[in-house]
């Protein structure tokens, strides 16, 4: 170890890795894993989320699962909780997207609409 | 790189180790593997959670779940449920003893709520064998600063600021020390690390060592650049083995980074440490007699002055710190001497760590500020006493310290508020005793201890302390003479004044202070030859109450010394003479016709 500078540079490598052990996280994705979910395609986008959060290290994003929401026909559902704001719920909800929701609304905070339930169910009706 | 969704640690401490920890690890890496999630979920073994009577502990994040008592055929459901579909599995969440709820997360639970973590701050976070997570949560930070920032002087000066206090039990200013090692002249100085925890019940310094063994060796090398010091010894007991094998791969990987050895951060300072290994003996706690054990010689104290700091190890400048004390050091130097200061009392600042055990639900190891009182420790983090029984005394600083009974219960718990009513902080073992206790036994139990564990280099300690536990052996057989406790206190008093080491010096407390507390129950064995509490098998008697016993003939069909007489339908009787007072009769009785 010759400087801070090459501390600095293993603890920013590894912090990405550990920060999921942290509780102050303030941003979450929810990534609906039930049988529905998971049979529809969810396990990509699960890992998709995790893939980007990690790419951009993001610290203050939680990716986590959950159980059925109810919805089954809409799986791969995805849900983004950020502070101070409503969750947002995403359907049909596939890798490609999953990237385009956490560089938009993760890091930009802009609602990706087109993909959210009520934008799904207004125009598929 | 490899990045996963969730983390499963489970608790690798000595204590979840024997309950089958290992176990769990194998299970939950095969269920993962048959699942196919071994590329998004990580098994990680942490050092000790605290919470070692709940063991085996797995918490799983991101959503930290809290499981406790986790077997062997619970993990497949957890990889099923949790891990696969994305369900906490409810059952197997912890409960405390006092509430109903189930708690979600480690936050949300009683046992956590008032502690405050910094000397076991990454033990249960990390893995302690791997040097990169340790160094994700600011590892060898505080060292990187102080070597290319600081002056060895700034570095004593922050540490003086702090206020901390030697965690082993002497309760010594940190940077005090620090000062004289700095002060004094030598070609030559050593840092040593007391790892040899010998106190009964006490196991702080072997979490650390097992669950954040670099923040020791950070620490050692911030103190050997502080003092002037190129080399520097861990002392750990052999009965540690975790321990010791985790400590042996943090200093090699520190070695690989080159954080240790020389150039360290591209200065010239260089410092190396090695370990050397106890064989168990109390009396290698106390600094003198562990530096001639590292010497090789047998284990006995030395005379002071000259004191470590002056001619220490191989008759050199020696600053010799305990390791929950080390502990503190990195987070010192991050966040400030104001920082650590703000938590504590007036002159007792930080936390301490305690080993609660005995007779409370929560056993385990807690982290407390300074100045909480003993009741918040006991019955908010502790749990309370089993049984909905009655606190009777705690018992600190094992055989160096004294019993705090019920009336100062709401004392705030410091060095010197404890020191005031005759105990001391100690390393911080904390024994709670309940009714059933006999404090003169308990007394009797420690002073067996320190017997054994003297080293017999000086007759106050061998001599006296021998002296004292024939008399309590006396007490307790029912024997005791009128007299005996005033004996008891004019030996202990000579006993603390003439000793030559601190082994000797704080050896008669247990009984000096159970008598100061309880001396009706030592008066109670002497003269009505009667153990309050129950305890003292020779001082019992067994007795039929006639108007209970319906004549059954159960007790008289058990005894072993045939002591039972009676007739069959009419109340029996205990021949006190021929009764060995083994109990049988008790047991069998159900109508508790029996006392004693």
């Amino acid at each position: 170890m010759k400087s801070l500078e090459e501390l600095e540079a293993i603890r920013k490598k590894m912090q990405g890795r550990v920060d999921i052990r942290k509780s102050d996280a303030e941003k979450r994705v929810v990534v609906g894993m039930a049988t529905c979910g998971i049979a529809a395609g969810a396990r990509p986008v699960l890992q998709a989320f995790v893939d980007e959060v990690a790419t951009r290290g993001l610290s203050d994003v939680v990716v986590s699962q959950t159980g059925c929401i109810g919805v089954c026909r809409l799986e791969p559902i995805a849900e983004v909780f950020m502070p101070g704001q409503e969750k947002v719920t995403y359907v049909k909800m596939d890798a490609e997207k999953a990237k385009r929701v956490v560089a938009e609304h993760l890091v930009n905070g802009n609602v990706v609409t087109e993909y959210t339930i009520g934008y799904y169910e207004k125009n598929n009706a | 790189m490899d990045f996963y969704r969730a983390h499963v640690l489970v608790c690798g401490g000595t204590g979840c180790t024997s309950s089958g920890s290992a176990e769990l690890i194998e299970r939950f890496e095969k269920g993962l593997a048959e699942k196919g999630l071994e590329k998004e979920v990580k098994v990680v073994r942490t050092g000790c959670f605290g919470l070692c009577e709940a063991g085996p502990i797995v918490i799983v994040y991101p959503e930290g779940a809290f499981y406790s008592r986790v077997q062997l055929e619970d993990v497949d459901e957890i990889v099923e449920e949790h891990l696969l579909k994305g369900r906490i599995v409810e059952r197997l969440l912890h409960k405390d003893e006092k509430e109903e709820d189930v708690a979600t997360t480690l936050d949300d639970i009683e046992f956590y709520k008032k502690q405050n973590r910094v000397a076991l701050r990454n033990c249960g976070v990390i893995d302690p064998e791997v040097i990169d997570e340790y160094i994700a949560f600011d590892g060898y930070k505080a060292l990187g600063t102080c070597l290319t920032e600081k002056t060895p002087q700034e570095v004593i000066d922050i540490i003086k600021a702090s206020g901390l206090r030697g965690r082993g039990g002497g309760g010594f200013p940190t940077g005090v020390k620090w000062q004289f090692g700095h002060d004094a002249k030598g070609d030559q100085k050593y840092i040593i690390c007391n790892a040899d925890e010998g106190d009964p019940g006490a196991f702080m310094d072997r979490s650390v060592l097992e669950g954040d063994p670099h923040s020791v060796i950070e620490a050692m090398a911030i103190a050997g650049y502080a003092i002037g010091a190129n080399m520097g010894y861990v002392y750990v007991r052999a009965e540690y083995p975790i321990a010791v094998k985790r400590l042996q791969i943090a200093i090699d990987q520190a070695r690989e980074y080159g954080l240790l050895g020389e150039g360290i951060f591209g200065t010239d300072f260089q410092f190396d440490i090695e370990i050397r290994l106890g064989a168990g003996a109390f009396v290698c706690g106390e600094e003198t007699a562990l530096m001639e054990s590292i010497e090789g010689r047998r284990g006995e104290p030395r005379p002071k002055p000259p004191f470590p700091a002056n001619k220490g190890l191989f008759g050199k400048p020696t600053v010799i710190n305990n390791v929950e004390t080390l502990a503190n050091i990195p987070q010192i130097i991050l966040k400030g001497a104001d920082w650590f200061g703000s938590m504590g009392t007036e002159k007792s600042k930080g936390t301490k760590v305690f080993a609660l055990g005995g007779k409370i639900n929560n056993t385990g190891l807690v982290e407390i500020p300074m100045g909480t009182t003993l009741r918040e420790v006991i019955y908010d983090i502790g749990g309370g006493i089993p049984d909905g029984k009655k606190f009777k005394a705690a018992q600190t600083g094992g055989p160096s310290g004294g019993c705090i009974p019920a009336e100062h219960l709401d004392l705030k718990i410091d060095y010197d508020t404890l020191t005031s009513i005759g105990s001391m902080m100690g390393s911080g073992g904390l024994i709670v005793m309940d009714e059933d206790n006999c404090m003169v036994d308990v007394a009797k139990f420690f002073l067996d201890f320190t017997v054994d564990e003297s080293c017999g280099k000086c007759p106050p300690c061998r001599i006296g302390t021998k002296r004292m536990l024939e008399i309590l052996q006396r007490i307790t057989d029912g024997k005791g003479k009128p007299g005996d406790i005033e004996k008891l206190i004019e030996l202990g008093e000579s006993i603390k004044a003439g000793a030559l080491c601190g082994l000797g010096k704080t050896a008669p407390n247990p009984v000096l202070s159970t008598i100061k507390y309880f001396r009706d129950e030592y008066e109670a064995h002497i003269y009505d030859k009667r153990c309050p509490a129950g305890h003292c098998q020779q001082l019992l008697v067994y007795e039929i109450i006639p108007t209970k016993c319906i004549g059954c003939g159960m007790c008289a069909r058990v005894c072993p010394a045939e002591a039972i007489t009676g007739e069959k339908k009419q109340p029996h009787h205990i021949d006190p003479d021929k009764c060995i007072k083994c109990g049988a009769c008790i047991e069998k009785c159900k109508f508790d016709a029996i006392k004693r």
